[in-house]
């Protein structure tokens, strides 16, 4: 389809009142409110699903969710997890759970945020969201232990208290 | 006092307050264009009055970064000065300083004053001023050209050359446009072009001399390559143009000689239509402090207009290459010859004072 | 100061002359006819004809060298190779160049030697006598540069109608 283009009106061709319309709304922009964000000290609200760096959470009892089943650290495609499993002691509160991670490292240098871990976690322990500021010094810092990992994630209240039950 | 040392004086000065208003232009360039596009800006370098033990520092002004140009010109400096291999040596090194030298040339013969104890504020006040002006500024074009051909790469060279289409074509209209002052004022001699209106009016007071200073706004848009004509530089199609291949200082020059132009443009417009220093109400000669408040609204409205320059940059999109000679040699050379006319007309029929 | 000044600008303007010449880089060529045009300025500036000076900067060296330049690097000229030394151009060209050197000698003895000081160089005085005296050759001489205008543009232009 071809549109036919009105020929310009000797208003229009004189330019200068455009030019000067133009140029007042860009005046006009020299007073409204800016929307820039002076990052280190304002920090953005991320909205609701965000997904930022994986993050362990416990529940609202204190426990760490994770039973070190190790899928996550399986089904991750650039093997950014490192679990080492531990058993729960005879005479703990959570025997029931078998296991518990001793350690549980991410290599926040090799994951690539796909979110696969959250996806097979099959007791809702791991989660992507909330920190996006991921800096370190070294290589070694980047490597987030539990307790970091945990000290991100916070608590996640679980209505069903199924460990309790069994 | 010795004639010569006050020449050197007033040569330094010139140059200092030129560089110095240079640095600054450049961070009202990056603020405005930040504010008209809803941002910021940068707002963190203060000028820094002490560094304290552990790095941080006591600053002035950080708020309106006025030590970003400080910072900027160490950056410059500091950054690798990285020669292609395949580049003309000589004329890639004489480029930035062809362009940089005219546009501090200029100001030889830009009255930026009247009279500070006795002494005219004006380098050179030569009988051909505004010539001399417009001779110095054509030879800025070489260090374009010769930095575009120099560079021995396409997107440089491309530049280079719509630079020096663009810069002679322009310098026409520019050059056309001002005769009508020139008729109205009787003399070259840019001295006697504010003493003229200081007689009279402000020349952009008479309805005659609108068209002509409409054309010569937007043909110093075109010579000082600055948006909507900066096709030399052309971001987007040419990858900067004919400084794509020049980095740290040398991209500086042209960087800094890209402002001090526009700053040239908006002093000769300063001097030509809004009177230079004068301004009604303040005494056209007196004591030291009339010399020094001369200088001063010269100097503001230099300022002032170097604004306007940024303040369309960040307005108007850039225009095609056929739209801008069809402007040059279509509309702007006739209109300036009609301008011409127009004024003669205006001067036979005595309405020009004169 | 003015006799120095007048030797230090005729010497380098003949010394970039040559160089216009010899050098075999076309750039480096044009380039050489801005500086010796520049330093012509200066002689014409010694000479108190500051319109002049002026002029030849604002024309030739800002436009038309430009516009060389722009032709040169369109084209782009690769630089010259050395030719085969021929006796017989080189003594033609010797012969022509007297020949000229000896016209230009008589005219200037012809010419009256008068000090041409603060007169001829000021803007008003060439308006003057542009607008008078010389206003039929200066008529002709534009008329001229419209022909030669519009002969360009039709000649670039024949295979568009």
């Amino acid at each position: 389809m071809k549109i036919e283009r009105k020929p310009l009106t000797l208003w229009e061709r004189l330019y200068l009142p455009a030019i000067i319309s133009g140029m007042m709304l860009t005046f006009s922009h020299l007073f409204r409110k800016k929307v820039t964000l002076r990052y280190p000290e304002e920090k953005p609200e991320m909205p609701p699903g965000y997904r930022g760096q994986p993050v362990l959470v416990k529940d609202d009892e204190g426990r760490v969710k994770c039973v070190a089943c190790q899928l996550c650290e399986f089904v991750c495609p650039p093997r950014a997890i490192r679990i080492k499993p531990m058993a729960y002691p005879e005479n703990a509160k959570y025997k029931k759970v078998e296991k518990t991670p001793e350690e549980f490292e991410i290599d926040m240098i090799r994951c690539i945020f796909c979110g696969y871990c959250e996806e097979v976690c099959p007791e809702r322990a791991i989660f992507l969201r909330g920190p996006y500021s991921v800096t370190g010094l070294s290589r070694k810092d980047m490597v987030f232990n539990k307790e970091k990992l945990l000290e991100l994630g916070g608590t996640l209240p679980d209505p069903i208290k199924k460990w309790r039950k069994k | 006092m010795d004639p010569i040392l006050i020449h050197l004086i007033k040569i330094v000065g010139v140059v200092g307050v030129l560089l110095f208003i240079c640095a600054y232009i450049v961070l009202a360039e990056r603020r405005i264009c930040a504010f008209i596009q809803d941002r910021l800006g940068p707002n963190r370098v203060g000028i820094p009055l002490w560094i304290r033990k552990d790095g941080s520092a006591i600053q002035i002004g950080a708020r309106w970064a006025l030590g970003q140009p400080i910072i900027d010109a160490l950056k410059a400096i500091f950054k690798e000065d990285f020669v292609p291999g395949h580049v003309n040596k000589f004329y890639f090194w004489l480029g930035p300083m062809l362009v940089m030298a005219p546009a501090l040339m200029v100001w030889a013969a830009i009255p930026f004053g009247s009279t500070l104890c006795g002494v005219p504020m004006i380098i050179a006040d030569v009988n051909v001023g505004i010539l001399l002006v417009f001779a110095l500024a054509s030879l800025g074009v070489y260090g374009i050209v010769l930095g575009g051909w120099a560079s021995n790469s396409k997107y440089p060279f491309l530049g280079g050359i719509r630079g020096s289409a663009q810069l002679i074509s322009y310098e026409l209209c520019l050059g056309l446009s001002v005769i009508p002052l020139f008729m109205q004022v009787g003399s070259l001699r840019l001295t006697e072009v504010v003493r003229w209106q200081t007689e009279h009016l402000w020349l952009v007071c008479y309805p005659w001399n609108w068209l002509p200073a409409i054309i010569y706004v937007a043909s110093s848009f075109a010579e000082t390559n600055r948006a909507p004509f900066d096709l030399p530089e052309a971001e987007q199609e040419l990858a900067g143009g004919y400084n794509t291949e020049y980095s740290s200082m040398k991209f500086a020059m042209f960087f800094l000689a890209e402002y001090a132009n526009m700053i040239t443009a908006s002093a000769l417009m300063v001097v030509l239509f809004l009177g230079g220093w004068h301004l009604p109400f303040v005494p056209v000669s007196g004591g030291i402090a009339v010399g020094v408040a001369h200088i001063c609204i010269f100097l503001a409205k230099v300022c002032a207009l170097a604004l306007v320059f940024i303040w369309v940059r960040w307005t108007v999109p850039r225009v095609r290459y056929d739209q801008l000679m069809g402007l040059g040699w279509k509309v702007f050379l006739p209109l300036a010859l009609a301008g011409v006319l127009i004024t003669g007309l205006a001067i036979v029929a005595g309405w020009s004072p004169s | 100061m003015h006799d120095q000044l007048f030797w230090f600008f005729s010497i380098a303007m003949l010394l970039s002359g040559l160089l216009v010449i010899l050098s075999r880089n076309p750039v480096n060529s044009a380039m050489f006819l801005v500086v010796a045009m520049c330093f012509m300025a200066g002689l014409f500036v010694l000479l108190e004809a500051h319109f002049l000076a002026i002029i030849q900067i604002l024309v030739y060296a800002g436009a038309v060298m430009v516009l060389f330049l722009f032709v040169i690097m369109f084209l782009d000229l690769k630089a010259e190779r050395r030719r085969r030394f021929r006796i017989l151009t080189f003594g033609g060209g010797i012969i022509v160049a007297a020949a000229f050197m000896v016209k230009v000698h008589d005219v200037v003895e012809d010419m009256p030697l008068v000090a041409a000081k603060g007169v001829a160089g000021t803007t008003e005085a060439v308006g003057r006598l542009l607008f008078t005296r010389y206003l039929l050759p200066f008529e002709v001489a534009s008329l001229l540069l419209l022909v030669a205008v519009v002969g360009v543009v039709l000649l670039s232009k024949r295979d568009l109608k």
